[in-house]
């Protein structure tokens, strides 16, 4: 059981208290885990809509006449690229070369980058980039000003759609636009963790609340489901997003994680890139790799992992799969053992227990 | 809320016995199934082997997380639910009912008196939650 003494709350708080969610302490953060049940909630987003309150995701705001500089500097993808209006993952990296966090940049203007950071990382993260800022640019810690809201699923359109005098569907995967939704200014993102088409919107959480229930029953003919962090996480999984403090890490690199078309070597000077080439030059020691279970059990988070019967790493996240009922995961593995049909064993509560190294993504939705 | 049956006794693991005639038969809470969710896997005992009030002897594994299950009263296991072995959901959905795990042939069938009334284990689960 949670306690929420001490926990910080998102300003949905007391509505998903007085919906029955079951909460969990989730980094530091009184959350919804669960509101139908996870299967149930995972399935909605799969096949209708299903609505998240992520606001306990951060937001740093970079102004200025060299915020582009600045942004370049601390990220690993390329922001020269990004057009107005055009958002992208990315990565924030130690000089070392291991993840300070995994982010959002979305840029606004020329002279303004709005990034998305995981709850936990904020503090850090504005640290982080503050500690570089030897730019013309200022840092800002925006977490406070942002409610976000995830909608997700085939029906996540024209459920949005209904409230909002934004035309939503030519905004393009990973674009966004500044508009309003229920009568509040919204930046409407079409972004997403579950591996499905949908939005992410970024409000004023006064307003949040409302706009939350105004979505649950402009989604109702759809049959929208509000939707807990359970959910999001076997949904993003089946997708092989990748989870901070899971897949990725302080020592690890975002070639390990399989990540290395976030880093654009190319693009000149940024944190990390001197580790990162090396990395590349003397070739990579490991790598993440997707798996499933062949023998009975479930390869979680944190389970060794064996190959010829040596231990060889470990699991980063494991779990039933709703959508393809099997159980499924992802792990580190020796470079040379990380090709899809190596045969593996995972350590279940001192088993070992069969599985196989697989292509990933699990789940990829057909356009 | 949910309904805890009169005439079952409970522990604070969230197991239930029904005891009668020197067999307890033991199974998870509403409470319990209701905090693990959808419920994957069950790991139970032989018949034959010995049980221990207070130690586990089995797990219940949901998509989230897996959870010891405790005895909650001593003895040799005489009967095994392997039904919940191929339709583990059943405890989901029938927890005080079809899907009962076991039934222990007590050894010491005082024990029960340990245990928590029907009254007591609503209050300390409603004031857990």
């Amino acid at each position: 059981m949670s306690d929420p003494a001490g926990l910080k709350k998102t300003s949905l708080n007391e509505l998903h208290r007085a919906s029955g969610a079951k909460m969990v302490d989730f980094g530091g953060w009184d959350m919804p885990v669960q509101y139908s049940g996870l299967v149930d909630e995972h399935q909605t987003v799969r096949r209708a809509v299903g609505l998240f309150d992520v606001s306990h995701m951060g937001e740093i705001e970079i102004h200025g006449p060299e915020a582009a500089k600045l942004t370049d500097y601390v990220t690993t993808n390329s922001v020269a690229k990004l057009k107005t209006g055009q958002a992208h993952y990315s990565g924030l990296l130690y000089e070392h070369g291991g993840f300070v966090d995994d982010i959002l940049v979305h840029k606004v203007a020329d002279d303004h980058y709005f990034i998305c950071v995981n709850a936990s990382n904020q503090e850090k993260d504005f640290e982080h980039i503050q500690a570089f800022n030897r730019f013309s640019a200022t840092v800002e810690f925006a977490g406070d000003r942002y409610a976000q809201l995830a909608i997700q699923g085939p029906r996540a359109l024209e459920t949005l759609q209904k409230l909002t005098p934004v035309d939503l569907a030519p905004i393009k995967y990973y674009w966004f636009t500044d508009g309003v939704v229920s009568g509040t200014p919204a930046r409407i993102a079409r972004t997403g963790y579950t591996g499905e088409d949908g939005f992410e919107i970024y409000i004023d959480p006064l307003e949040a609340p409302r706009i939350w229930n105004e979505i649950i029953d402009a989604g109702a003919e759809f049959g929208i489901k509000p939707c807990g962090l359970g959910a999001r996480n076997t949904l993003r999984l089946e997708s092989k997003m990748a989870l901070y403090g899971h897949e990725i890490h302080a020592s690890i690199s975002p070639l390990e994680a399989d990540l290395g078309w976030i880093v654009k070597l190319e693009k000149g000077e940024f944190i990390g890139r001197d580790s990162l080439a090396k990395q590349k030059d003397r070739g990579l020691t490991r790598k993440l790799a997707g798996f499933e279970m062949t023998g009975r059990g479930i390869g979680r988070d944190g389970y060794e992992v064996l190959v010829d019967g040596a231990s060889a790493g470990w699991v980063t996240s494991g779990s039933p799969s709703p959508t393809l009922n099997r159980n499924i995961g992802l792990c580190y593995l020796p470079i040379d053992r990380a090709k899809a049909g190596q045969k593996i064993q995972v350590i279940v509560r001192n088993q070992p227990v069969d599985a196989v190294v697989v292509d990933t993504p699990f789940y990829k939705r057909s356009k | 809320m949910s309904s805890y049956p009169e005439k079952f006794v409970y522990t604070k693991e969230h197991e239930w016995v029904n005891a009668q005639d020197g067999i307890a038969t033991v199974g998870i809470t509403d409470h319990a199934q209701h905090e693990l969710g959808d419920i994957v896997y069950v790991d139970l005992p032989k018949v034959g082997s010995r049980v221990e009030q207070g130690k586990t002897f089995g797990s219940v594994e949901s998509v989230k997380a897996v959870s010891d299950i405790y005895a909650p009263v001593s003895g040799e296991v005489a009967e095994v639910n392997d039904s919940l072995t191929t339709t583990p959901e059943k405890l989901n959905e029938d927890p005080h009912g079809a899907a009962w795990l076991i039934k222990v042939r007590m050894s010491a069938p005082d024990e029960i008196k340990k245990l928590l009334s029907a009254a007591d284990y609503q209050s300390y689960v409603g004031a857990e939650s």
